[in-house]
């Protein structure tokens, strides 16, 4: 295909100048949505600082921030960090090849579908913390017990987002795969898969998203490090900055891989970028 | 030549789609079918497309029967049905994706050339416009050179401007390639200005009322007096396939109970 040369030059001109244009709005929008939490700390830091508030249940952000300098000098702020890391990264692993593999069996044979489909749904009704005596029974307390809770947070979206995405496949779409006589792998790999990725990518990010919820749950059932140790510890010592500092880390870890999981979809979804540029 | 024997469609509902449909379409000719909704139009041309069985009969290509899509048989929809993660480009190439790379590339080079679309070719099917995108469509079923093209009601989504550009558009393909065209409409100027032949169709159950032939040179003039004296011909006899049906539901209104 390379040896036509692009020449569709006109067609370019419009989405660069919308995408300098959205970039300006975009300054302003992190402008703005920051204004409230720095305006929040720094009235918060003088108020403690000139003895309005005492500030010993809610510490201000000057104290926050040097007990996460100091647990990131001694090295602690990432053993911990690595320990949770380690466990959303292998839950979410087996939650979403568990949730990909049941998904994409289910939303390709109806049978299957009404046979798995309605349990599902029933387990998806239980609250995930619930199944913890039992996954401690089963799996003891140590990592396969974590594991598995945050596997099975990450399991329901992925199955659902996989299973409603071969569901709502265009069949008209389908049928120019027909007209073309693709066989059936070729139908998945061409037509199948590239259809159902958007919605694929979305169901990854809710999954990962609930990821980090499980990990505190699951942290919270006896660990003996990572994020969830650290505020259980903060509670137990009375230690609000180091509750707050655990809490400041797992946004920003949430944001950070939510966004390494977005970013690194990009390239696939290219041909989506007009739809997302309008929202 | 395409061939189609006594066919009958019966769908599970019930519905008689097909009721002994017989036709001939010989290589290189434009046959436009045209009727009213519900008449079966379309549902033959999926079966010629291979996309459904018929209940009964057959629709044999140059001999071979067909039960499934064949290479030599492309399709046209309504909606462009573009792949929407694909480029132009590749919308073109998708059906050819077999066939060795300077081949492919000549051909989707060649036929993009020929529906004009050349500078668009790396373009996304969201940025075309919708007499665009129809034309990217045509030239993807153009692409692997098929024998025949069905064309199931291609421009009916489009403006009238747009779509008298695409109807000189259609023939000016045909004229370099020579399919033989089945083109279900329905609007009767379309068939008048394009087709060879203009078979009309006649609703519950689906069958062939009139074959009216077209011995009109092309180019032809849409708005000159051959054509509105054929629209008014292909009008009449559409007329007439409704009339008859009405008076037949009149006569026996029990028999239908």
């Amino acid at each position: 295909m390379s040896a036509i040369e692009r020449t569709g030059a006109a067609p370019q001109v419009a989405p660069v100048a919308v995408s300098r244009k959205k970039k300006r709005r975009n300054g302003t929008h992190i402008l703005l949505g920051i204004a409230l939490p720095v305006a929040l700390a720094i009235g918060w830091e003088l108020a403690v600082r000139y003895g309005l508030a005492q500030g010993r249940l809610m510490p201000p952000p000057s104290r926050l921030f040097r007990t996460l300098y100091e647990l990131a000098i001694t090295g602690e702020l990432f053993r911990h960090i690595g320990a949770t890391l380690a466990r959303v990264a292998a839950g979410f692993f087996f939650g979403v090849v568990a949730g990909t593999l049941v998904g994409a069996i289910a939303g390709a044979s109806r049978l299957t579908r009404e046979i798995i489909d309605p349990s599902l749904q029933g387990l998806r009704a239980v609250p995930s913390i619930a199944w913890v005596p039992l996954f401690i029974l089963w799996l003891g307390i140590f990592e396969e017990s974590k594991i598995a809770l945050i596997a099975v947070g990450c399991f329901f979206p992925v199955y659902l987002g996989v299973l409603g995405a071969i569901q709502s496949v265009d069949r008209k779409i389908v049928e120019v795969g027909r007209i073309f006589r693709l066989s059936p792998p070729a139908l998945v790999r061409r037509i199948l898969l590239p259809a159902i990725l958007p919605a694929y990518v979305l169901s990854l990010r809710q999954g990962l998203g609930l990821g980090w919820m499980f990990v505190v749950a699951a942290e919270f059932m006896g660990a003996s490090e990572g994020l969830g140790y650290l505020l259980v510890d903060g509670q137990q010592l009375g230690k609000p900055d180091q509750i707050l500092a655990a809490i400041l880390t797992f946004a920003v870890l949430g944001k950070i891989t939510d966004g390494i999981l977005a970013a690194s979809i990009v390239p696939f979804l290219t041909w989506q970028d007009a739809f997302a540029q309008k929202r | 030549m395409l061939l189609v024997e006594s066919t009958d469609k019966i769908y599970p509902n019930g519905t008689r789609a097909l009721e002994r449909v017989s036709m001939e379409v010989h290589e290189g000719e434009i046959v436009a079918l045209v009727g009213g909704s519900g008449c079966g139009k379309s549902t033959l041309l999926r079966l010629a497309a291979g996309l459904d069985q018929p209940t009964r009969g057959r629709i044999q290509l140059d001999g071979e029967t067909i039960t499934a899509p064949h290479p030599l048989v492309g399709m046209i929809f309504q909606e462009p049905r573009l792949l929407p993660w694909l480029t132009v480009v590749q919308n073109v190439g998708f059906g050819i994706a077999g066939r060795p790379k300077v081949e492919r590339e000549r051909l989707v080079a060649e036929t993009l050339e020929r529906v004009g679309l050349k500078d668009y070719a790396h373009c996304w099917p969201r940025e075309l416009s919708g007499g665009q995108a129809q034309r990217v469509a045509i030239a993807r079923a153009l692409a692997p050179r098929p024998k025949v093209l069905l064309l199931d009601e291609p421009f009916s989504a489009l403006d009238a401007f747009t779509r008298a550009s695409l109807h000189e558009h259609l023939i000016d393909l045909w004229t370099a390639f020579r399919p033989t065209l089945v083109l279900v409409t329905h609007d009767v100027e379309e068939a008048a200005f394009l087709a060879d032949r203009v078979l009309v169709m006649q609703p519950r159950p689906g069958r062939i009322a009139a074959s009216i032939d077209v011995q009109l040179a092309r180019p032809r003039d849409r708005y000159g007096n051959e054509v509105e004296a054929l629209k008014r011909r292909i009008l009449s006899a559409l007329d007439m396939s409704l009339r008859v049906r009405s008076m037949g539901e009149e006569l026996a209104p029990a028999a239908a109970i």
